[in-house]
């Protein structure tokens, strides 16, 4: 068993009448890729501001390097927002001497010596550009150098490659495989399924509860979905949806989740198809589970 | 099937016999820069097309010519008229300060649609998209997701020839997409020829046709079978990375590493990994290294992968 880094136990957080986060347990190692997937108003964002302590907790806990969340253990998480955290007005060298300065300064309270040699090799060309004038991929890599400048344990960081071209998507996931591979424990938050394969293990979140953990072929299970081949889509597409059988679109072809090949043919009716069966991807899957939470809460 | 087009003119005669809306060779200058570089783009009613790219890739610009709000430096354009358009900009499309009735109201009667025509289609589809409870609440107001739902709605109400969203889903969580994919399938159902930004190609695969672009240039074009066919030369997958030179050919996919080898530079027998098939994310990530070791001058590769040029 590897040092455990975060750990939260039976963690809620309520607001009023509603609880954002309900009984959230997550452990997370040295070296760990946790991968945290959720609609809006799942409850990932509150689970992270408690993890950077934040926010207090309204019942279980909540323990980073094995102590309550504190300015000290604050000091040894690096954190990439959505927002990126960055002052436009500076350019990313002054942003990381920024930085220096709130978590280098103070080595008796845990601050981390920060590395000149932070600035990576690819920002170079930018070093004399203010933040708010660089393309999005280039802040983002920015948002990346200054978070890992001071040699974090913990790297959360929400939504990280949001619209940035695959290549450097590619990139900034290989900074993340760079940092768990020397020890950080990164917790990723994602809208993107895709992305779940550059992580260790994932949690699904929905309405403020864990609803499945593991690997990507773990949460998908054995979870099928109906595929419709037919030269008349939008005929099938209508059919589905009287029936009750929402169907999406790939191309030319249509995916039923969670429906039976059998009711799917017979929803079509006099529409010519062929209706097979197929694994789910892991966002019907996710989906699935989502709506069935939902479902769950609303007839409780 | 083929949208009626009530209060379009001549446009709807026009529509009916029109096999493409898009450019061709189409290109936009900004001062001294050139945002958009002899594109061809072909969107085709019924059918739902894709424009992928990162950010100043061109996308954006390419949209708003489509959506007739540009105006080309030169090339054509072969748009219908402009009350047949419909159109989503990136991150706007509502009007904050009004519901999201007022929104659909106000949109309606731009359209010239007929005041219980819009009632009909919009309770339709506000209800489908989950929207019903929100209808008197403010645009911005509204989660991101809901208010890229009822940008869609509203650029797609009027049944348009010509759909233009431009990056519907970025910021929007996975069950608000998919109201929004049913949307777009409902448009394109409907007869529209529907065209989409973003910078996910998983996303890029749900459409028929894909155009990929980088520095204002169609960087591949085509079905995504068409692209990935179209790839120069091979692709290995290993479980570490490379060594020396083949470093910069490699790139980080699922846990483990890409390796392009270039079009007469296969790979020799001791290097690391196994042959494996691209997909369309591949095919689109190699067009955009070869460009990129191309024009660092490291070494000449061929720019074979399918642009429109």
């Amino acid at each position: 068993m590897t040092e455990t880094l975060a750990q939260c136990v039976g963690v809620s957080r309520r607001f009023g009448n509603f609880t954002a986060v309900d009984g959230v347990d997550l452990q997370l190692g040295r070296g760990e890729v946790v991968g945290l997937l959720g609609a809006n108003g799942a409850g990932k964002t509150t689970l992270i501001r408690m993890l950077l302590g934040l926010l207090a907790t309204s019942g279980g806990q909540v323990l980073l390097f094995g102590e309550p969340p504190s300015r000290r253990t604050r000091q040894r998480i690096g954190y990439v927002p959505q927002t990126l955290g960055l002052y436009d007005d500076l350019t990313p060298a002054e942003n990381l001497a920024f930085s220096e300065a709130v978590f280098g300064a103070a080595p008796e309270e845990g601050g981390r010596q920060v590395m000149a040699s932070a600035l990576p090799e690819s920002l170079r060309p930018y070093r004399r550009t203010v933040v708010g004038s660089l393309p999005l991929g280039v802040q983002r890599s920015a948002a990346f150098a200054q978070a890992l400048a001071h040699q974090p344990d913990l790297l959360i960081l929400d939504e990280p490659t949001s619209g940035v071209d695959p290549l450097a998507r590619a990139r900034l996931w290989e900074t993340v495989a760079i940092a768990a591979a020397a020890g950080t424990g990164v917790l990723v938050t994602t809208h993107y399924m895709d992305e779940a394969g550059e992580c260790d293990r994932l949690m699904v979140m929905a309405d403020g509860r864990v609803v499945a953990g593991g690997t990507a072929g773990q949460i998908i299970g054995d979870a099928r979905v109906s595929v419709v081949e037919t030269g008349s889509w939008a005929a099938a597409f209508a059919a589905l949806e009287a029936a009750g059988l929402p169907a999406t679109l790939v191309g030319r072809t249509l995916r039923v989740p969670g429906a039976d090949p059998a009711d799917v043919r017979r929803a079509l009716g006099a529409v010519e198809a062929s209706v097979t069966a197929a694994p789910a991807t892991l966002e019907e899957r996710f989906f699935e589970l989502t709506l069935t939470s939902s479902r769950t809460r609303e007839s409780a | 099937m083929t949208a009626p087009s009530p209060g379009s003119g001549t446009g709807s005669a026009a529509a009916a016999t029109q096999d493409w809306w898009g450019t061709e060779e189409a290109s936009v200058r900004y001062g001294d820069k050139l945002a958009l570089d002899h594109v061809t783009f072909r969107a085709v009613p019924g059918r739902v097309s894709a424009v992928v790219g990162g950010d100043g890739a061109g996308r954006t610009t390419l949209l708003r010519c489509l959506a007739g709000a540009l105006a080309v430096t030169s090339g054509r354009v072969r748009l219908p008229p402009s009350l047949r358009i419909g159109y989503l900009s990136a991150g706007s499309g509502t009007y904050p300060d009004l519901t999201v009735d007022e929104n659909l109201a106000f949109r309606a009667t731009a359209y010239q649609l007929p005041a219980a025509v819009a009632r009909e289609r919009s309770a339709g589809l506000l209800e489908r998209a989950g929207l019903s409870g929100a209808r008197d609440r403010l645009a911005g107001r509204l989660s991101g997701g809901m208010r890229q739902k009822l940008g869609v709605i509203a650029s797609m109400l009027h049944q348009p020839d010509l759909l233009v969203l431009d990056e519907p889903t970025t910021g929007v969580d996975p069950v608000s997409r998919a109201d929004l994919w049913w949307l777009i399938a409902q448009a394109a159902a409907n007869g529209a020829a529907v065209v989409f930004a973003t910078s996910y190609l998983d996303e890029a695969e749900r459409a028929v046709s894909v155009l990929a672009l980088d520095d204002g240039r169609a960087l591949a074009s085509g079905t995504p079978e068409e692209i990935i066919a179209a790839m120069p030369g091979t692709l290995r997958v290993s479980d570490a990375r490379p060594e020396g030179e083949a470093r910069r050919r490699a790139w980080r996919r699922g846990g483990r590493w890409r390796i392009w080898d270039p079009p007469g530079q296969p790979a020799e027998p001791q290097e690391p990994g196994r042959p494996v098939a691209p997909d369309l994310q591949d095919a689109v990530t190699v067009a955009i290294l070869a460009r990129e070791l191309a024009g660092a001058g490291a070494e000449s590769v061929e720019l074979e992968a399918g642009g429109s040029r």
